[in-house]
C-alpha cells in the first residue's frame, strides 16, 4: 500500500480540507436555522454564541486553506506541461484529459468552472464569521441581515459542492501523480 | 441605502447594522468581481499575461489575488462608511445577492465563453 506525495497533497487539499468544510458547512446551516429561524426561538446563551463564533472562524480557514492548497500546490502540478515528445501523459493530468475528445470537458467545463467557483466559498464563509462575530445574538433581530448571510453560507456550500465534484470526478479521470513514493504498508507476495 | 435612526423599541435592532450590510455587499462585489477577472483573464490575451502572478499558476493567481484584495479593499471603504449607521438592509443584500448569483453563473464556463 502506496501513495505518491504529490496524491497525498491532493488528499489533504479535497478530502482534508474541502469535505470537512462541506460537513462543516451543512452543520452551520442547520445550527443558524435552529437558532435564528426556528418557530420555538429558544434564547441564544452566551455560550452558544461563542461557539459559533469559533466554529465559523474554524470553517472560513478551511476554506482558505482549501483554495490556497489547491491553487498554489495541486494546480501547478495539475496544469504541467510536458516537453517536446513525451507521449505518456500520466503525469500531466490537464493534457490527459484534454488529448481525448471523452474527457476534454473534464478540464474545459469541470476544472475551469471548479478553479473560480470555489473562491465563492473562502469570500462568503469570511463575511458569514466576521457578521456574525459583530452581531452575534442581534441577528436574532436583524432579520434580513441573518437572511442574506445564511444566503451566502447556502452559495457557499454550492460552490464548494460543484468545486468538490468536479475535484473529485477530474482527480479520477487523470490524477495528480508524482513525486517520492510513500509506503504504508506491504502487502503479503502472490 | 437610506439611513435610519436607531431604536431603542423592541424586535427592532438598536446595534447598527451597517457593519453587516458593509460585509454582506462587499462579499456580493467580491464575487461578481472575481467572474469579470475570470472571464478577462480567459478572453483577453493582455489580461491573460498580466493576471500571471506566480508562473506555475498561470493567471488564475493574478485573477484570484486583484479580486480578494478588491474585494477586502471595498469591504474596508464601506466598513469605514457604514459602521455606525442603520440601514435599509433589503436593498443592500438584494444586491448584495443579486451580484453574488451573477458571479455564480459567470464562472460557469458556458456562459463565460459568451463573452
Amino acid at each position: 500500500m502506496e501513495f505518491t506525495t504529490r496524491s497525498l497533497f491532493t488528499m489533504i487539499h479535497g478530502m482534508g480540507f474541502g469535505a470537512l468544510y462541506l460537513m462543516a458547512c451543512s452543520g452551520a446551516l442547520v445550527e443558524l436555522h435552529r437558532r435564528y429561524i426556528s418557530p420555538l426561538k429558544p434564547a441564544v446563551e452566551v455560550e452558544d454564541e461563542r461557539f459559533l463564533r469559533i466554529y465559523l472562524t474554524v470553517m472560513a480557514a478551511l476554506a482558505w486553506l482549501t483554495v490556497l492548497t489547491g491553487a498554489y500546490i495541486i494546480y501547478p502540478w495539475y496544469r504541467a506541461t510536458p516537453s517536446a515528445g513525451v507521449t505518456n501523459l500520466a503525469a500531466f493530468p490537464q493534457r490527459l484529459l484534454l488529448s481525448s475528445p471523452s474527457t476534454s470537458a473534464w478540464h474545459s467545463i469541470g476544472m475551469e468552472w471548479k478553479e473560480h467557483v470555489a473562491w465563492l466559498v473562502p469570500i462568503s464563509i469570511t463575511m458569514a464569521a466576521a457578521v456574525f462575530s459583530r452581531h452575534g445574538r442581534n441577528l436574532k433581530v436583524q432579520p434580513e441581515l441573518r437572511s442574506a448571510v445564511l444566503a451566502f453560507v447556502w452559495i457557499s456550500l454550492l460552490a464548494a459542492g460543484i468545486a468538490g465534484f468536479f475535484g473529485a470526478m477530474i482527480n479520477k479521470h487523470a490524477p495528480v501523480e508524482g513525486g517520492a513514493t510513500i509506503h504504508i504498508l506491504r502487502g503479503e507476495k502472490p | 441605502m437610506s439611513a435610519q435612526s436607531a431604536s431603542a423599541t423592541p424586535n427592532v435592532p438598536n446595534f447598527p447594522n451597517g457593519g453587516g450590510a458593509a460585509a454582506v455587499l462587499a462579499a456580493g462585489i467580491g464575487s461578481f468581481l472575481l467572474s469579470v477577472f475570470a472571464i478577462l483573464g480567459d478572453q483577453s490575451a493582455f489580461f491573460k499575461k498580466l493576471f500571471v502572478f506566480y508562473k506555475p499558476t498561470g493567471p488564475l493567481s493574478g485573477v484570484t489575488t486583484c479580486a480578494m484584495v478588491v474585494w477586502l479593499l471595498i469591504w474596508l471603504i464601506l466598513h469605514r462608511r457604514w459602521q455606525w449607521r442603520m440601514l435599509t438592509m433589503r436593498r443592500v443584500s438584494t444586491a448584495a445577492l443579486a451580484l453574488l448569483i451573477l458571479g455564480l453563473l459567470l464562472t460557469f464556463p458556458p456562459i463565460a465563453d459568451l463573452f
